[in-house]
């Protein structure tokens, strides 16, 4: 009998050695004249755990990890006899950080072959599409609205209401655009899905296509996932292959195209209307709203723009979850949200759950803490523009008003975990100039305001004139923040100003001996 | 020490334009395409574009030199990129790019004088829970610790 393996080619586990255990893997079974089948998934997002490699057993697959090419050839004869093991996991699904999650993005992600379309529809996948051939634009839009769904990328905005904006629209060509620029440090939730689940995203795409009569599409990838680039790649053209993408799909009178673009190393075209400047093959500048690119968005036609997230969202909701998916969360923020543990922190990786689990219960409890095993100090959610939040708002629910009214924000979901070295001004010092070496140029607050906060801080971390130059950065803050075209410029302030609010007593004359190693 | 890339050739370089000029807003495919043959991007590419593609040479040039990933000379023979983002700074990534920086003796963004080593920062590999990470010539790495970055340093300078 051919002992079937599971090893993640997902990014994140080919990092650290999961090419080197499925190469040891197969020459291990060679020498025992054992025939195995490894079959190369994505991550299930326990990172702690990659590479994390499985068994299909009688029982469910059983996992094993974190594995070493080294550990390799031993876990092989555990799995071939079923002893024990010591890297020795149990069956993947009843892992406790993996049970206690809410896969409804996610639940594939990890257990299928990212390459096969016959993998993924035995797996519900296109059942979404089949619905929503079935019922067409209108049903569709309703469903999407009944969700609850809201923008992924991090404005919140309600799907339904853009796709219907487009819908009502009468063109000859609209184009749906997927936003899968996921610059911000601790997020990575977009990356993950493409490799490991990217027919979910062609779907969700597919149907988002059918409800607002658009026949193109683009997926706008970052240079920096050439993982993702090669898996989205592979996935479209099997969807081809199979008849879920081109002319007339699934046997409708509907047609889709879809391509990949890559970014160039742009962190403001995350920004959508800088990201559709840049998929014209522009420069990648922020253009002013309105129009909204609902309206003129790709070449000026009109443009259904969302985040990976989003169109990842849409098969579970078109398969008949709408009511389901709308049934978790809390407030404003329905279903799940996909989060990303990350930075300094013992159980990092992806963490699907519905909103409203407090911020404390995803750090300390899911995450287990730092991995340096000091205290807590900092998390920053929702990356490079989002707030630092102390372990005094821990009791802040994962919601898009409850962060909002804290002056945070929970953009794409990423949250990144500090211990107690953690220099504060010295982190402000780097959102400055981060948004410097970032900005578009193209309105002045941003473009000249963070150079002016980068020179302000190392003022103030030299010790001159502290009050003072506190009250220029603040001042500073405000007018990116209420001047500013974009989230670039506009949010930049967040991480600046969350650091002096809750952390002031890192901003004053560094010690002798810091200023010396700057 | 022989290159992965092609000489310029402009000749070479009009073919690889001519194959992409059919699509929608060609400009960065056809940038990425020329720097995957030959390294970076001659300038003499820029006015070959501006006319296949009926645009200005100034826009042309205004895109190449937005984007960060474009090159303009050939970068060393392997390039190092050190994630310098939150999430790998949370996790040691300060000492540790301090630590290449010694050990090839230049600073990020700069080429080694043996033109062996290109030192890059990127920004976010999405690696963020395996961090500190990085990437030698499009092989990710990452729960990376002095050991490991030494070996890398060590592999880039061979």
């Amino acid at each position: 009998m051919t002992l079937r393996i599971f090893v993640s080619r997902d990014a994140g586990a080919v990092a650290v050695g999961a090419d080197e255990v499925a190469l040891v893997l197969g020459l291990a079974a060679r020498k025992r004249g054992t025939e195995i089948e490894i079959i190369r998934t994505g991550s299930r997002g326990l990172y702690w755990l990659e590479p994390m490699i499985e068994v299909a057993t009688p029982q469910g697959r059983v996992a094993f990890g974190p594995v070493t090419e080294f550990d390799a050839s031993s876990v092989l004869d555990a799995m071939i006899s079923g002893g024990a093991h010591p890297l020795r996991l149990g069956v993947a699904d009843e892992i406790p950080w993996l049970k206690r999650q809410t896969r409804l993005t996610f639940a594939r992600c990890g257990a299928v072959d990212p390459r096969s379309v016959a993998d993924y529809r035995a797996h519900d996948g296109y059942r979404g599409l089949e619905r929503a051939l079935a019922l067409g634009p209108d049903a569709i839009l309703a469903d999407v609205t009944t969700s609850g769904l809201r923008g992924r990328g991090g404005a919140g905005f309600p799907t339904g209401i853009k796709w219907k904006t487009v819908a009502q629209i009468s063109a000859e060509r609209k184009y749906i655009v997927c936003n899968a620029d996921e610059g911000d440090s601790g997020t990575f939730a977009d990356r993950m899905i493409m490799e490991g689940d990217p027919f979910v995203v062609i779907e969700g795409m597919t149907i988002a296509a059918i409800a607002v009569g658009a026949t193109k599409g683009y997926i706008y990838i970052r240079s920096e996932y050439p993982h993702a680039v090669e898996a989205m790649n592979a996935a479209i053209a099997a969807a081809k292959r199979a008849g879920y993408l081109g002319p007339r799909i699934g046997g409708s009178g509907h047609s889709f195209d879809l391509e990949v673009r890559v970014g160039a190393g742009a962190y403001v075209c995350g920004e959508e209307t800088a990201l559709l400047e840049s998929l014209q093959g522009r420069r990648g500048i922020v253009r002013a709203k309105p129009p909204l690119p609902a309206h003129k968005g790709l070449f000026g036609k009109p443009t259904v723009i969302n985040n990976v997230l989003s169109f990842a969202a849409i098969p579970f909701i078109l398969a008949g979850g709408a009511k389901a998916y709308a049934d978790f969360g809390m407030g404003r923020s329905r279903g799940t949200m996909p989060i990303q543990l990350a930075g300094n922190i013992r159980y990092g990786g992806l963490f699907e759950a519905a909103f409203g689990i407090t911020l404390g219960e995803l750090v300390d409890d899911v995450g287990g803490g730092t991995l340096t095993g000091r205290p807590v100090r900092a998390v920053q959610v929702g990356g490079p523009l989002g707030a630092y939040f102390p372990r005094a708002l821990f009791d802040t629910p994962f919601d898009y008003e409850a962060f909002a009214a804290r002056d945070g924000l929970i953009g794409h979901g990423g949250i990144v975990v500090f211990d107690d070295s953690v220099d504060m001004s010295k982190q402000a010092r780097f959102a400055m100039e981060f948004c410097a070496i970032e900005s578009c140029g193209k309105c002045t607050p941003c473009r000249i305001g963070s150079t002016r906060g980068v020179e302000t801080i190392d003022k103030i971390r030299a010790g001159d004139r502290v009050p003072e130059n506190i009250a220029v950065v603040e001042d500073l803050c405000n007018t990116m923040k209420f001047g500013s075209l974009c989230a670039l410029g506009g949010f930049t302030p967040y991480p600046v100003m969350s650091a002096l609010k809750h952390f002031r007593e890192d901003f004053s004359a560094a010690p002798p001996r810091l200023q010396a190693a700057e | 020490m022989t290159s992965i890339y092609e000489p310029w050739d402009a000749a070479r370089g009009a073919e690889i334009i001519a194959q992409h000029t059919h699509l929608e807003g060609a400009t960065l495919v056809i940038l990425h395409a020329l720097q995957e043959a030959f390294g970076y991007v001659p300038e003499p590419a820029i006015p070959m574009i501006a006319s296949a593609l009926n645009l200005s040479r100034a826009e042309v040039h205004g895109v190449f030199t937005f984007y960060h990933d474009f090159r303009r000379e050939p970068a060393g023979r392997h390039v190092l990129k050190l994630c310098r983002a939150e999430a790998c700074q949370a996790a040691g990534g300060d000492a540790l790019a301090a630590r290449a920086e010694a050990k090839l003796g230049i600073a990020l963004g700069n080429t080694t004088a043996d033109e062996r080593v290109t030192l890059e920062p990127i920004y976010c590999l999405g690696l963020c829970a395996t961090a500190p990470s990085a990437m030698l010539d499009g092989r990710v790495v990452g729960r990376l610790n002095e050991a490991r970055i030494d070996a890398l340093v060590a592999e880039a300078q061979r």
